[in-house]
């Protein structure tokens, strides 16, 4: 409970129940990731609907990995990248190499990107959007040694760009509500 | 849990990400090297997801339909004048095929033709899009007993889907032939010449190798070819339709999409085995 002493003043005992929360406010980021990448997958029958996936996984990723690291950390962005190649029928390691790299980028500008308003931090996501749609489609060129159309490329980056604040305006009262771990 | 220094600690938390990095680098040449990992794991993941796609498919079914219904409302009468002169046509050309039927039974009963074995086959319901934006397939939910193997047949009510690739306990996967790892041997009905029908990912499939001076016309009818033993002659699988010049493209007969059953044939073909991912291909080609 490092967490807990940093900061002084009376709190709960702390029993099972509240720790459960804590946990659960903690794994909120990687849980909902994994949950939203597995609701696009319902077939809902519109056409690139293959799209979706790989689209909100990015949003998901650099969304916590820049407002809550700690509910991010590596590994659960190395496992969600692992879901996104079974998922989505990418050449293995492809989507986990690309969210790893969106999410050590992510953390390498924090400082800069967290002090910046919804817009700026938008446009900057329609960066990283097409820089991983760029990645998955060269490394997906390369590995199945074949020229990939790039138009799902551009495709998928428009529609990542595009997606982004929908999602954020979710994650933004998850953050402040049931994913703060100071809130109890 | 193993008690370490802040700075040990710190310096722990700064390898984590080069380390999965490299692992990730790791995990590609393993995709690369045993192609049939990655498959089975993959296989193992939509049976387990399988019954959720199932349980869902009934309400989102009504939900599409409902949406459907109320756009429809908006132009019935337009479409009713359109299907009934289709319907006028179409009662035209089943005189005439019913005509040609009856002359072909005769024609074949006169040539003591040897009769195609009629093939078995089972009908499954298309649950989820098994592609991602680099890959074209559609998942079908079939019973745990089922008889569905590699390498057959898929067709909707029009003509040709594509060939299972991929069969687990509870699903099995689809290739579809718009897929970037489709061949299909095809004729031109026209010129009758073999030609290869390529996928590329987008809506309309590629014709190449044809053979010289019988290039495919505009509208003309393709179908399978029995060549190589991979497929049966004659089924449907679209028309010709040249986008630009010198590209001619297929537009297949089957709703690709918008698959909802699909039957899998079983023709005893072992000609060639189903397309493969890819990984597989190649391969197969360095041994």
């Amino acid at each position: 409970m490092a967490r807990a002493d940093q900061t002084p003043g009376m709190r709960p005992r702390a029993s099972l129940g509240r720790h459960l929360d804590i946990a659960a406010r903690h794994s909120f980021p990687a849980s909902c990731t994994i949950l939203l990448m597995l609701l696009t997958e319902i077939p809902f029958g519109f056409a690139d609907q293959a799209a979706l996936l790989p689209a909100v996984t990015v949003a998901c990723v650099y969304f916590w990995s820049l407002f809550r690291p700690t509910g991010m950390p590596p590994p659960v962005v190395f496992l969600i990248g692992v879901l996104l190649d079974l998922l989505g029928y990418l050449p293995l390691g492809v989507g986990a190499l690309t969210l790893l790299v969106v999410h050590g980028l992510v953390l390498r500008w924090r400082g800069v990107l967290s002090q910046l308003g919804f817009l700026p931090v938008w446009l900057a996501f329609a960066g990283f959007a097409a820089g991983a749609s760029l990645l998955v489609w060269a490394l997906a060129t390369i590995l199945t040694f074949r020229l990939l159309p790039p138009g799902p490329a551009i495709f998928e980056a428009v529609l990542t760009a595009a997606l982004y604040p929908a999602l954020a305006i979710v994650f933004v009262g998850a953050h402040r509500g049931v994913a703060d771990p100071d809130r109890v | 849990m193993l008690r370490l220094s802040i700075q040990a600690r710190q310096a722990l938390a700064k390898l984590t990400l080069p380390v999965l990095i490299v692992a990730c680098f790791g995990l590609m040449l393993l995709g690369k090297a045993d192609a049939v990992l990655g498959e089975r794991i993959r296989v193992a993941l939509s049976d387990a997801l399988a019954p959720i796609y199932v349980a869902l498919a009934e309400p989102l079914g009504s939900l599409r339909s409902i949406i459907f219904n109320t756009t429809d409302l908006w132009d019935i009468r337009a479409e009713n004048e359109r299907l009934r002169a289709e319907n006028e046509q179409l009662r035209r050309w089943q005189s005439v095929a019913l005509a040609l039927d009856a002359e072909n039974q005769r024609l074949k009963a006169n040539l003591h033709w040897i009769p195609d074995p009629s093939p078995s086959y089972v009908t499954a319901r298309v649950v989820a899009d098994a592609g991602g934006i680099y890959a074209k397939a559609v998942l079908l939910s079939i019973g745990p007993n089922h008889s569905i193997r590699k390498g057959e047949i898929a067709l909707d009510e029009r003509g040709l889907v594509g060939r299972v690739t991929e069969v687990g306990a509870r699903t099995a996967r689809v290739l579809l032939l718009t897929d970037l790892n489709s061949r299909i041997p095809v004729i031109l009905e026209h010129s009758h010449a073999h030609a290869i029908l390529i996928g590329t990912n987008g809506p309309r499939p590629r014709l190449m190798f044809w053979p010289e001076g019988s290039a495919p016309r505009e509208g003309e009818q393709v179908v399978t070819s029995a060549e190589a033993g991979a497929f049966p002659a004659e089924l449907p699988v679209g028309t010709v339709h040249y986008t630009s010049a010198n590209v001619p493209e297929v537009v297949p007969t089957a709703m690709l999409d918008r698959l909802e059953m699909v039957r899998v044939f079983d023709y005893g073909l072992t000609g060639v085995d189903g397309p493969e991912a890819a990984a597989r291909i190649m391969q197969g080609r360095a041994n």
